[in-house]
């Protein structure tokens, strides 16, 4: 069982993005993060509590609602605000944006725009993995509208006969984008109720209780490690904001926003310190410096330089450059 | 070349077809590396439904050969997340045709990835695949698709056309560290060249002046290789020099050694089995229009593949993928110009 001050380590963490997801907001108003957004804000709890039960050599593949994830594994707000708002300086050298935050370094190995590419590809992390004999883990993040597209199905297949150390961990927000997933769902848990077909386990958490989140993906992370192959999970949780920038999410009920908001991940996990004696002293003090180094982020990455656009004709080849003729 | 095969038959040296340089220089780098690996539907105790991989399982075993379900996004796709993760994963897709059930991952990740990362991963795969016409498959499992691989920056593209090549360029294929799709000509498969040297390498992106000419230059890839040199034997007995260069591989392209070519003869034919709509000769065109235009005495001619999909009967194939003949023409035509 987590202490008080592991909590509150995982608090701040969820409270960093927290305050991330609302300067990406206002930046985007304002006028300085360009294209769109899809902020990850009431995600917290799947990504810190995932996070905190992996190894540092674990591999993690995001979607484009990906920045809780770039920074649970240790990205900077500097860096990934820097990399919003087409910095040289940002995660990507600008080159990504909101949509493709990648920390390699970190093992937050990408974030994919293309719903459910990325299980095959941590399939592949996977069985990499075990070719290698590392004991390492790879996680797939990834919404609900992903469980109706092939490349799920291939992947939770291939992982399953060749029983790879792969997590699948979908973030079921009730909505794909907006449309109910309900609506155009075959099954009442487009995850956990697909993962009988492929014989691994399929279980569904409250991913907004970072405490329960971490404590299932170390169980199941324990389970692939073991040799006993890949699991699925489901965490329930809702968006604070719409689909994306364009998105006011008019078509949610207002009873059920109402619902939801009152199950925010960072006030249960305040409930939780609560009950293990941290005093409110203690987390006044993590939401002061969550939004210190928030605030610090914003002013960097403002004054960061704008990329040189000659780093546009490089990356694409290993060598660094962009030939493809002689 | 029949005749010359077989005279060097008749004295010993041995020849290998094309099918079994495909395994042989996998083969070769799995021997050399242990980080390759090999993944697809029915490449292991099978052997490939080409026969391609046969003997690498009994070789290397279960552990370095997997056989795969018929689900080609979780082929590719974990070819890709292997690649990112220190392997060097070799995928196999059956038919070229099939690359399509598999596109977002040669279209939007495997090419994009490093880019959009800011070079922070490296994709060193190779995307085996068979490809191409002339054995009356259908229009499903016939198709030249390499030009779908050339609308996309990001991906190195090989075509060999010989043995020989076969093992060069798959060494060089599985050694690149970016990611690589590795045309193999279906009908080629059974063709017969010399052996490849130990230790072959062929690096990608060099063109190869597989006969020397005058009087115009023929530039083709895989299956049109033998098409443009038999054409070109028998414009010899017309008094018609051509050159003819195997382009091998289409990224990087070998611009120089065809503008090389031009500079000697003036004249140029380019012989692809991809449809003409979109095919890769399209491009090599405009970029000899921009710049060897000065080196040019005729037209360019494109002989590629008809704007329809393959059909079935050999009548019909013929008729749609370019042939000796059709090659013919198109140069008596530039030559009188």
């Amino acid at each position: 069982m987590v202490t008080g001050d592991e909590l509150l380590l995982l608090y701040e963490q969820m409270a960093v993005i927290r305050r991330t997801e609302k300067a990406a907001h206002d930046l985007f108003l304002s006028g300085l993060v360009k294209g769109t957004t899809h902020l990850a804000a009431g995600h917290e709890a799947i990504a810190v509590g995932a996070s905190a039960a992996l190894r540092a050599d674990d591999y993690v593949f995001a979607t484009y609602r990906g920045h809780h994830h770039a920074l649970a594994r240790g990205a900077t707000p500097e860096e990934c605000l820097a990399e919003l708002m087409s910095r040289a300086t940002g995660l990507c050298g600008a080159k990504g944006g909101s949509m493709h935050l990648t920390k390699a370094s970190a093992g937050m190995l990408g974030s994919y725009a293309i719903v459910g590419a990325h299980l095959p590809m941590a399939v592949g992390a996977a069985w990499s993995a075990r070719l290698r004999g590392t004991g390492q883990v790879a996680v797939a993040f990834f919404g609900d509208g992903a469980t109706n597209i092939g490349a799920f199905h291939e992947a939770l297949n291939l992982a399953a006969v060749w029983k790879l150390p792969v997590l699948f961990v979908c973030e079921n927000n009730l909505y794909m984008e907006y449309t109910a997933i309900a609506d155009v769902t075959a099954v009442a848990r487009p995850a956990a109720d697909r993962a009988p077909a492929y014989g691994i386990p399929g279980e569904v958490v409250d991913g907004n209780d970072v405490v329960l989140v971490q404590e299932a993906v170390d169980r199941l992370a324990r389970r692939a490690r073991a040799g006993d192959g890949p699991a699925l999970l489901e965490a329930s949780t809702y968006r604070h904001y719409g689909h994306s920038r364009a998105d006011p999410a008019a078509y949610r009920p207002a009873e059920e926003v109402e619902r939801w908001l009152k199950h925010d991940p960072l006030d249960l996990a305040r409930g939780r310190l609560d009950g293990l004696g941290v005093s409110a002293e203690a987390i006044g003090a993590a939401d002061e410096r969550a939004t210190a180094v928030v605030q610090k982020a914003v002013e960097a990455a403002k004054a960061a330089p704008a990329p040189d656009p000659a780093e546009a004709l490089t990356d694409v080849w290993a060598d660094g450059g962009a030939a493809w003729r002689n | 070349m029949a005749e010359l095969t077989a005279t060097q038959e008749a004295f010993g040296q041995r020849q290998i077809t094309y099918r079994e340089a495909v395994a042989e220089g996998i083969a070769r780098e799995m021997r050399r590396d242990p980080a390759v690996v090999c993944l697809g539907e029915d490449i292991g105790a099978a052997g490939g439904v080409f026969k391609t991989t046969a003997g690498l399982f009994e070789e290397f075993g279960p552990g370095r050969v997997w056989d795969t379900p018929i689900s080609e996004q979780a082929i590719v796709g974990a070819a890709m997340g292997a690649a990112m993760t220190g392997m060097r994963p070799v995928a196999e897709i059956m038919f070229s045709d099939f690359l399509a059930c598999c596109w977002d991952y040669l279209a939007n990740e495997i090419p994009k990835v490093r880019y959009m990362t800011g070079g922070q991963v490296t994709v060193p795969l190779v995307v085996r695949t068979a490809n191409g016409g002339g054995l009356g498959f259908g229009a499903q499992h016939s198709q030249a698709t390499e030009n779908w691989a050339f609308t996309v920056p990001g991906l190195k593209i090989a075509a060999p056309s010989t043995p020989a090549d076969v093992v060069g360029m798959m060494a060089s294929a599985i050694r690149s560290d970016d990611p690589v799709v590795f045309f193999e000509h279906k009908g080629l498969f059974a063709s017969k060249g010399p052996p490849a040297p130990p230790d072959h390498v062929v690096e990608l992106g060099k063109a190869a002046v597989v006969r020397e000419g005058a009087d115009i230059t023929l530039v083709a890839l895989a299956s049109m290789v033998p098409v443009a040199l038999a054409a070109a034997e028998r414009l010899a007995a017309e008094g018609i020099d051509a050159e003819v260069v195997d382009l091998r591989c289409l990224i990087p392209l070998d611009v120089s050694t065809v503008l090389a070519s031009l500079a000697k003869t003036s004249r140029l034919t380019i012989v692809e089995e991809n449809p003409y709509q979109g095919g890769w000769g399209a491009t090599l065109v405009s970029v000899v229009a921009d710049e060897g235009f000065g080196l040019l005495d005729a037209p360019v001619r494109r002989v590629a593949g008809e704007c329809v999909p393959l059909p079935f009967a050999d009548a019909l194939e013929e008729r749609v993928i370019p042939t000796v003949d059709k090659v013919m023409t198109a140069v008596r035509t530039l030559t009188a110009y």
